[in-house]
Order: C-alpha cells, then sequence, then structure tokens
C-alpha cells in the first residue's frame, strides 16, 4: 500500500494516464420490495409485489410489460399517487436517499414536479382545456417555485422554446385545442421539467402520436435529459423505444419484475422465457414474412388470482407443468454476472431448455 | 420470397382474368360542416381525394399513413359505410357505387369490417353468441336449426370456446374480444374483410395471436383483406400490397418487398426512418432521421405536392441546383413540388416484385437517383443498399 506520490502537498507531475473508471453516478431513484394492493372479494389482491428498481441520475430505466402487468402502477405507488381504496402495502422509495413513502401529503406534493414530475399518455387529457398552455405553465412555476408572475411568464416562454414549440411567445397564449397531439405533449414535457427535476417518469409518451411525431419527441427528452443529467424512467410497451433510448431495462409481468439488467444483457442474452417470447412474437422490419409469428399462448393472467408457483407457468413452453415453476414463486435474484436479475428457476439453462425442444 | 410471389400472382395489380374483390376509382369523400345561425358553413375536409385501388382475391392490401391520412375514411368507404363524393366503388366487378341504401346491405354481406376497439364494438348487454349471430339475423338468413351451428362453427374458426356463447362481453379480455369481432365478421361468410387497426389495441404478444389468426382464415378461406395500420412492421408481416396515404392521397403502391426495400416516397422514407427497431445495432448508430414536423389539417392541404412542406427529398433536390426553385417560408423548394400535384404513376423497376408500384412524386427515390438520406435509412433498418446489376454481371 505504497502512498504513489511521495510529496502529496507538491504534486506537480500530472497524474499518470490511467484508464478512466468510470463513476458510477449517483442513485437517483430507488424503490425496495415496493407492494401495492387493493381490497377485493376474497382479501387484498396484490396489484404489484416486490418491486425493487433503481435509475441512475443521466440514466434512463425502460420498464416493460403488458397492460395489467402493473408498470405505471409502480410508479404511481413510488409518487404516493395511488388512488384509494389502493394502498402500499410495504416497501421502500428513496429519492436523493431519502425515503418518501412516511412523508405527509404535503411533502410528497412538493416533491412532485419539483424533485420527481411524471409524464402521461394522453396529452389532451392531461391539459385543461378552459386554460391557456401559458397559464398551465405558469400555474406549475409559481406553485412550487419562487416566481413572480412576469418572471414565470417569460420562463415559461423559455420552456416551450426549449421543447421546439416554433414561435412560443405567441403561441403560449393559445389553448390546448389549437395544437396538434405532437405540440400538446411537448407542452406537458415543458410543465414535466419546469422546476429541473431530478427523475422524470414518463408513461407511454408517446403511445398516442404518430411515429414520425413519436421520434422527435423522444428525441427531446433525450436531448433535454443529456443537457440537464436527470433520470429518466421510460413506462412502454414498445421494445423498438428501449433499445434505442434505454440504458436499464425492466421486465414486468403480472405484478411482479421478471427480469432486470442492462440493454445488453436483458437484449442479447434475455434470461427470462417470457422476456425472450416477447422478443420473438413482435414482427420486424427485417424479419421472416411467410411464416407464422411465434405468438405467445393463453392470456395475461389476472393477478386476483396468480397460480401459486411462477406466474408465467402457464404459458410458459419451457416451464408448462413443471413441479418447481408450478408450485414455488421464483423471485428476482441476480445470476452470476451482476445487476442481471431473472426470476426464472432455470434462468441459467434456457438456451439448452429450448434447444431440447 | 418466391413463394409468396407464385402463391399471389394477383398481388402485383395484374388481375388474371378475375375482377377485383374490390376496386374504387378515383373515389373522393369530402366532409363540410354545415353552417348554422352563428357559424359559417365550415371549409370542406378532402378526406379522401381520388383515390384508386384495387383488392385481388385472396390479397392483403395493407393501409398505412399517419393519423389524419385519410385511411379510415377510406375503409368505411369501402363499405359504403360513408358514401363517396365522386368516383365509383366496384365489388367483384360490379358497380355498386349507385345501389340504393336498402340494396347494400345484400352487398354487405360480402364485405364486412373489424374495428380497432374490441370493448367498444360489442354490445355489453347481449351475450356473445347473440352478437355473433346477429349478421345472420339482421340478414333474414337465421334459421333456429341451422344457426347455433353456424355461430358454433364461427367461434372455434377464431379460437372460442363454443360453449361460452352465452358469456358476456365483459367475461372477455382484449384479444378474446377481437377474437369475437372477427367471428362476427365472418359469420356471413364474406368475400372481404375491412380491418381498422385490428391489433392496435392488443398487448404485444396477443397481437401476434390475432395476426397469426386472420393470416390462418385467409388461407383457409381466400379472403381479401384491407388491412388498415399505422404499424409499418405488422403491415409489412401481412400485406401482399401496401399504399401509403398522406393528406386524402395514395403517395405510393407497392408490392411488400419492394415497398421496404426500395422505398419511391420520400414520405415512406420518412415513415421508415421513424420505425422502433428492436435491435442493440441501432444504439451503436445514430440513426438517420428525416421526419419533420406533423401531418397538418386535411381543411388546409398544401398546394401543389402535399407533402412538400415536410420533404427532406425536395428540399435536397432544390439545393442540388438542376431544377427551377421558388422559396417557400425558410425552405428553398422545387417549383414543382409547389405548383404541381404529382400525380400516381407507375415508376421503378417494372418487372419481378416492382411490376405495378406506383408513386405520386416529382423527385422519387428510385434506385438510380436515391439520395444519401435515403440510403442511409434503409442501411438503418436492415436492408442494405442493392446496387442496380448490370447485365455484363449477371
Amino acid at each position: 500500500m505504497a502512498n504513489p506520490n511521495p510529496h502529496p502537498g507538491l504534486s506537480v507531475a500530472p497524474p499518470p494516464p490511467v484508464a478512466p473508471v468510470p463513476v458510477p453516478r449517483p442513485v437517483a431513484l430507488e424503490l425496495r420490495d415496493l407492494t401495492t394492493v387493493f381490497p377485493g372479494d376474497d382479501g387484498p389482491i396484490t396489484v404489484i409485489d416486490g418491486i425493487s428498481l433503481a435509475v441512475r441520475a443521466g440514466g434512463t430505466l425502460a420498464v416493460v410489460g403488458e397492460s395489467g402487468s402493473g408498470k405505471s402502477m409502480t410508479f404511481l405507488s413510488a409518487l404516493g399517487l395511488v388512488a384509494s381504496p389502493g394502498r402500499v402495502q410495504r416497501g421502500e422509495v428513496r429519492i436523493g436517499g431519502a425515503d418518501v413513502l412516511g412523508q405527509t401529503p404535503e411533502q410528497l406534493r412538493r416533491l412532485r414536479g419539483a424533485v420527481v414530475s411524471m409524464i402521461f399518455q394522453d396529452p389532451l387529457t392531461a391539459l385543461n382545456p378552459v386554460f391557456t398552455i401559458g397559464e398551465q405553465i405558469v400555474e406549475v412555476l409559481r406553485a412550487h417555485g419562487h416566481f413572480s408572475r412576469a418572471a414565470a411568464r417569460t420562463r415559461a416562454v423559455e420552456l416551450l422554446a426549449r421543447v421546439q414549440i416554433p414561435d412560443p411567445a405567441r403561441r403560449i397564449d393559445d389553448y390546448p385545442h389549437q395544437l396538434s397531439g405532437g405540440q400538446r405533449q411537448r407542452v406537458l414535457i415543458a410543465m414535466a421539467i419546469a422546476l429541473s427535476p431530478k427523475v422524470l417518469i414518463a408513461d407511454e409518451p408517446t403511445t398516442a402520436l404518430d411515429v414520425t411525431v413519436q421520434a422527435q419527441i423522444l428525441d427531446l427528452l433525450a436531448e433535454l435529459q443529456a443537457d440537464t443529467g436527470m433520470a429518466l424512467v421510460l413506462i412502454t410497451h414498445d421494445l423498438g423505444l428501449v433499445a434505442r433510448y434505454a440504458d436499464d431495462v425492466a421486465v414486468m409481468y403480472a405484478g411482479r419484475l421478471v427480469e432486470v439488467g442492462s440493454i445488453e444483457e436483458v437484449f442479447s442474452d434475455p434470461r427470462h422465457p417470457y422476456t425472450r417470447a416477447l422478443f420473438r412474437s413482435i414482427p420486424r422490419l427485417d424479419g421472416p414474412v411467410d411464416e407464422e409469428l411465434p405468438a405467445i399462448e393463453g392470456q395475461p393472467p389476472n393477478v386476483a388470482r396468480l397460480p401459486p408457483g411462477c406466474a408465467f407457468e402457464p404459458r410458459c413452453t419451457l416451464g408448462r407443468g413443471r413441479a418447481d415453476c408450478c408450485t414455488k414463486r421464483p423471485l428476482p435474484l441476480a445470476g452470476d454476472r451482476s445487476g442481471h436479475r431473472s426470476a426464472c428457476f432455470h434462468a441459467d439453462r434456457l438456451d439448452q431448455m429450448e434447444a431440447a425442444q | 420470397m418466391s413463394q409468396t410471389q407464385s402463391r399471389f400472382q394477383t398481388a402485383s395489380g395484374a388481375a388474371d382474368g378475375q375482377p377485383p374483390a374490390l376496386e374504387l376509382v378515383d373515389a373522393s369523400r369530402v366532409f363540410t360542416r354545415r353552417g348554422g345561425l352563428f357559424r359559417k358553413a365550415g371549409t370542406p375536409v378532402r378526406a379522401v381525394d381520388g383515390v384508386s385501388l384495387a383488392i385481388h382475391p385472396g390479397e392483403t392490401l395493407g393501409l398505412v399513413g399517419e393519423s389524419g391520412s385519410g385511411k379510415s375514411t377510406l375503409g368505411r368507404l369501402a363499405l359504403r359505410l360513408v358514401d363517396p363524393s365522386s368516383g365509383r366503388l366496384l365489388v367483384d366487378g360490379r358497380d355498386v357505387t349507385e345501389v340504393p341504401k336498402a340494396a347494400m346491405q345484400a352487398m354487405r354481406r360480402d364485405i364486412q369490417m373489424v374495428f380497432q376497439d374490441p370493448y367498444g364494438s360489442l354490445d355489453p348487454r347481449v351475450t356473445i353468441g347473440q352478437s355473433i349471430a346477429e349478421p345472420l339475423k339482421v340478414h333474414g338468413l337465421w334459421d333456429p336449426k341451422g344457426g347455433p351451428h353456424k355461430v358454433a362453427g364461427v367461434m372455434s374458426l377464431v379460437g372460442l370456446d363454443p360453449s361460452h356463447a352465452d358469456r358476456y362481453p365483459h367475461q372477455f379480455s382484449g384479444g378474446q374480444r377481437q377474437r369475437i369481432g372477427i367471428a362476427r365478421a365472418l359469420t356471413l361468410d364474406p368475400k372481404i374483410l375491412v380491418l381498422d387497426e385490428p391489433v392496435s389495441a392488443l398487448d404485444v404478444s396477443i397481437q401476434a395471436q390475432i395476426i397469426n389468426l386472420l393470416q390462418r382464415i385467409q388461407r383457409e378461406r381466400g379472403l381479401s383483406y384491407l388491412f388498415i395500420a399505422h404499424d409499418l412492421a405488422v403491415v409489412r408481416h401481412v400485406s401482399h400490397r401496401i399504399a401509403v396515404m398522406y393528406l386524402g392521397t395514395v403517395v405510393e403502391l407497392a408490392a411488400r418487398d419492394t415497398l421496404y426495400r426500395r422505398p419511391l416516397h420520400p414520405y415512406t422514407v420518412s415513415l421508415l426512418s421513424a420505425v422502433p427497431i428492436a435491435d442493440l445495432r441501432m444504439r451503436k448508430r445514430r440513426r438517420t432521421s428525416v421526419t419533420m414536423g406533423e401531418i397538418g389539417s386535411a381543411t388546409n392541404v398544401p398546394s401543389g405536392c402535399r407533402f412538400h412542406p415536410r420533404c427532406y427529398r425536395a428540399r435536397l433536390v432544390a439545393a442540388g441546383g438542376d431544377v427551377p426553385t421558388e422559396r417557400s417560408g425558410d425552405a428553398l423548394l422545387p417549383r414543382a413540388c409547389l405548383m404541381e400535384q404529382p400525380a400516381l404513376r407507375p415508376c421503378g423497376d417494372q418487372t419481378g416484385t416492382g411490376a405495378g408500384d406506383q408513386v405520386a412524386c416529382h423527385f422519387p427515390e428510385t434506385p438510380e437517383t436515391r439520395s444519401e438520406v435515403a440510403a442511409a435509412v434503409l442501411q438503418d433498418i436492415g436492408y442494405p443498399p442493392i446496387r442496380p446489376i448490370s447485365p455484363q454481371s449477371v
């Protein structure tokens, strides 16, 4: 353990060139064992179950899953937005190191917008039709920040310019119906980034938009992220968007995490049969056309009536009927490689099992 | 590929003796908002403007375009759910444009529609068996003996358990409801199905099931499909030919393989450049994106070529300097693009799969004139440029 610099106070020589060690960026948002339940006829229904996820500052986490898989509910739970009678049953949500679940509604309200903000799928219903877009952005600024009316309006014009609304000084007085779907989504992004949040959660931000506009909106989000270093959570069902924009991927099924890893890990070496089947079932622009698509059989399960074992077992060509898959619930545990987690008992031998079929 | 060609010879557009199952000739539909006491009459909207298309027996014609391109209105024209303002509609070679409404019902036995929203298109108070039987009753074809048998038959055809006929729509998942919608459309043994975004409301894992089902039914029954969708990968998977619509007009009409390998219209190139691809290679390189602006409104259609405000190609051609140009806003554009609406005309390699390919563009992206932008887009989506083969190398 010799000190490489014998005169620490008098260092003149430049430090020797060493391979840059990537400094892990701080975790901006972390969920630990987050579990949300709704009351049901036969006892509480667990809609999300033991979700543990982290997204780093400047990073993009994509959360993938079918409708009802709990991907939106996970982040509504994290922000204290679960509608009654649902409630977060257990778990922790850490934003910048502090657990936010124990905070009062007023503290949570301050947190939303200023530290974490969220944009939703449908840009028409998320805007109030009787106020101009300027009034709505000004309201966000004044509710959370210390802006005079005039300063807030100036800032609103800047924000509209930032999200590439043409002629922002004039468009600020438009009502939502005067804007196209893509422009409305830009306005919502302007509102979401108004207070420079550390985390932006985008819930299917482009699903309602045309594919040409979708690319423009996501490129804008990526650009804003590069400028501000905010963390982005992209909730989507579109694996193409995931491949293009995400650093990490979490795959959800029936309210549970089934696979988590870096984009390279999950795309090059998917270690859950559901992830594998999902990739195969989507038509590709360069895929074969004269064959049937390898569809996943059956229907997504009802979370109120999950089987005792793996929730995917009834649809899984590898695990269907296996004693372990049927009786015991697999947890998303890391394999030998760090970070890449799969909730499958057979994660390490999926290739062999597929080959044997 | 050769298998496709042999199986669908009519797909090139050259009907071999048989009339098209469905044909639209120069069809237009104008919507006008009537004026009232306090309101001036609205500007007419040319939702569909001079479209000619034919769908051959056993063929799937894909119809793509952004929302507002008129593709859904075109689908409704095909069933005469809306009447054309001008132009003709032919079913099996018969002109049905003037057929009175009442007699249209008989024609609708041959053409049925499947809607996007499997929730909204079923009556929640009626059992699915009754829903599926309803077309038979409406057409006076219901008989108490054969009817239930017929319903059970189409239910098994679409993968539903016939013993569930007395259940209600809310007891079914989204994918199963879309199966019910398809079963209902098949009860009358139609020849043509108009499918308006049939899988876009469904989860990814269910989309593939429904696509496979539709293709199997087509193979077994020789149906023709007009498949309306915005997802270019889905459309490629199911279609033999594809029409690309922009603001009420068809801008490109091509065989499946040539549309994706040799897109001629800059709008088609723009659409392809925007398709998200689930492939990590896309991360290594910044993808070429040529999307610009938004589709705009059919109430205020741009002069000349309707796509010129968003066209990268027009800007490239104008910058090349070989054509008369004119300034439009910030952009320098070829005068032709600003002044003259290009007609849909044959273009590209008119042999093999490319026979019948048509484009409405003054400066199409042919393999010989392809811009570097278009070449980069094709490479991004996995189609390396096809070089023209010289006669010596063959």
